[in-house]
């Protein structure tokens, strides 16, 4: 099994391949590789592979690991499903 | 509706429960957010003693200090304790929304605690996502908190303080550790826990990594390869190890996701695993009223975690004006007890992140 064929994102089902596919068609960021791929944007929340993705731009781009540009967070840090919300929009616990 | 209060903690493990704890003590009313089914975080499946002094249980079982500290939240009338709690985002407006039991809740509470813990660094290598491979704190959860064996017979990779505990206790449930290797040219965690595993046959090989899991449909053996000084694989040094389980074992990193959404300043620092919030001597970020303490300000041991809850405990409640007095002295007591933990050769690698963080110059913003 080659190394390229190694799961990143288990989430989305991302391999190296792929996220590295994703870099040399010009990607430098966590950021700009979620809105490709969708890495990160699964039921961990990029949790897993976050830091493997980083990894990669960092020997891809030659930069210390802690230079690399880290994702904008924003809540819900988990998947809600929409019935909880619309539950809570009736009993008032969401803002209109 | 939108419930206030005083001092919300966020995560129910040895931090927050110390940080809710010395906070009520004070005086203050305090709610904790708790995210699984049991308050106490990774306390509940410590079975090994811990170390240190008597002022952090040292003696004690993890799960025993975790009960204790469960049992004196739950007489303790200033705090409620909410369980299957995520707290999904902290706004703007310093409104804190939980996914609590189906629901979702908004709270507006005057500080908060953010003591979220950590998450297991994972590996990259072909064949990781074969059903068999673990965290070491999944595995030890099936085994100590769920009463499941996990495994036959397991290939534990890396020689720190969890993997080598972890090993052992799966001995203990009867199964076979065919190996724990680990990356580093020397074992990372205590030799007592290591030797322990050793007298008992099993071999600690250091220079060493994964580089391939391989099986139909679920793992079935790894190969490993030795490491030359520049931490690349040495060809022709692969060796095929046949086992159900791989255990990862490779670090925690701070879960700080939290501390990002509400803009707290953050640092990428080594020694502390990750990215941390800049945090000052009372354990404030750099968001005024927002705090943290315990792993997601930096990995250490739980020992350390429940000195930094007491500390942020005590902060925000002297802050919101609680017992002055009282709070100086509580607060002179766990930054000296923090010292004394983080003496000594074990504690340079934190000592040398704290260092770091004290060089970053956090700009405070209001919340």
């Amino acid at each position: 099994m080659s190394e390229n064929a190694t799961i990143l994102c288990r989430c989305e089902d991302l391999t190296r391949e792929q996220i590295l596919e994703c870099i040399e068609g010009g990607c430098h960021t966590i950021d700009e590789i979620k809105r490709v791929t969708r890495a990160g944007m699964g039921p961990c929340q990029g949790r897993t592979c976050r830091m493997l993705i980083a990894q990669e731009l960092s020997n891809y781009y030659h930069i210390p690991l802690e230079d690399v540009l880290m994702p904008t967070f924003r809540p819900p840090t988990k998947p809600v499903t929409m019935g909880i919300l619309a539950d809570a929009y009736e009993e008032g616990g969401c803002e209109k | 509706m939108i419930k206030e209060v005083e001092i919300l903690v966020i995560g129910g493990g040895p931090a927050g429960l110390c940080a809710a704890r010395s906070a009520s003590k004070l005086g203050a009313h305090v709610m904790v957010c708790e995210r699984d089914y049991v308050p106490g975080g990774q306390l509940v499946k410590q079975t090994h003693k811990f170390f240190g002094s008597e002022k952090q249980y040292a003696g004690d079982r993890g799960i025993q200090i975790g009960k204790m500290l469960i049992d004196e939240i739950a007489a303790d009338p200033n705090i409620e304790i909410l369980t299957e709690a995520t707290v999904l985002g902290i706004y703007e407006d310093g409104v804190v929304t939980v996914l609590y039991q189906n629901q979702h809740l908004k709270i507006h509470p005057k500080k908060i605690i953010i003591t979220t813990g950590a998450a297991e660094k994972f590996l990259s290598f072909p064949g990781n996502d074969l059903p068999g491979i673990y965290g070491a704190g999944a595995v030890q959860t099936l085994m100590n908190v769920a009463g499941v064996k996990p495994a036959e017979r397991v290939v534990m990779v890396g020689a720190g303080n969890i993997g080598l505990i972890v090993s052992y206790q799966l001995m203990q449930a009867g199964v076979e550790v065919a190996g724990v290797i680990e990356a580093a040219p020397k074992i990372g965690g205590y030799l007592v826990h290591a030797s322990k595993i050793r007298r008992a046959g099993v071999p600690i090989r250091t220079s060493y990594t994964v580089k391939e899991a391989f099986g139909t449909d679920c793992l079935e053996g790894v190969v490993i390869c030795r490491l030359d000084e520049k931490w690349q694989m040495i060809p022709g040094t692969e060796e095929t190890i046949p086992c159900d389980t791989l255990c990862l074992a490779v670090g925690l990193t701070p879960l700080a996701e939290l501390c990002w959404q509400a803009g707290c300043q953050m640092a990428f620092i080594r020694e502390l695993s990750g990215h941390v919030p800049i945090l000052d001597e009372n354990l404030e970020t750099t968001v005024s009223g927002i705090y943290a303490a315990g792993d997601v300000a930096g990995i250490e041991e739980a020992s350390a975690a429940m000195v930094e809850g007491r500390l942020a405990g005590c902060s925000a409640a002297a802050s919101l004006g609680y017992s002055p007095q009282e709070a100086k002295i509580m607060l002179q007591a766990a930054r000296e007890e923090l010292n004394e933990l983080r003496s000594g050769p074990t504690g340079s690698k934190i000592r040398a992140g704290l260092q770091k963080m004290s060089e970053k110059k956090g700009v405070k913003t209001a919340c």
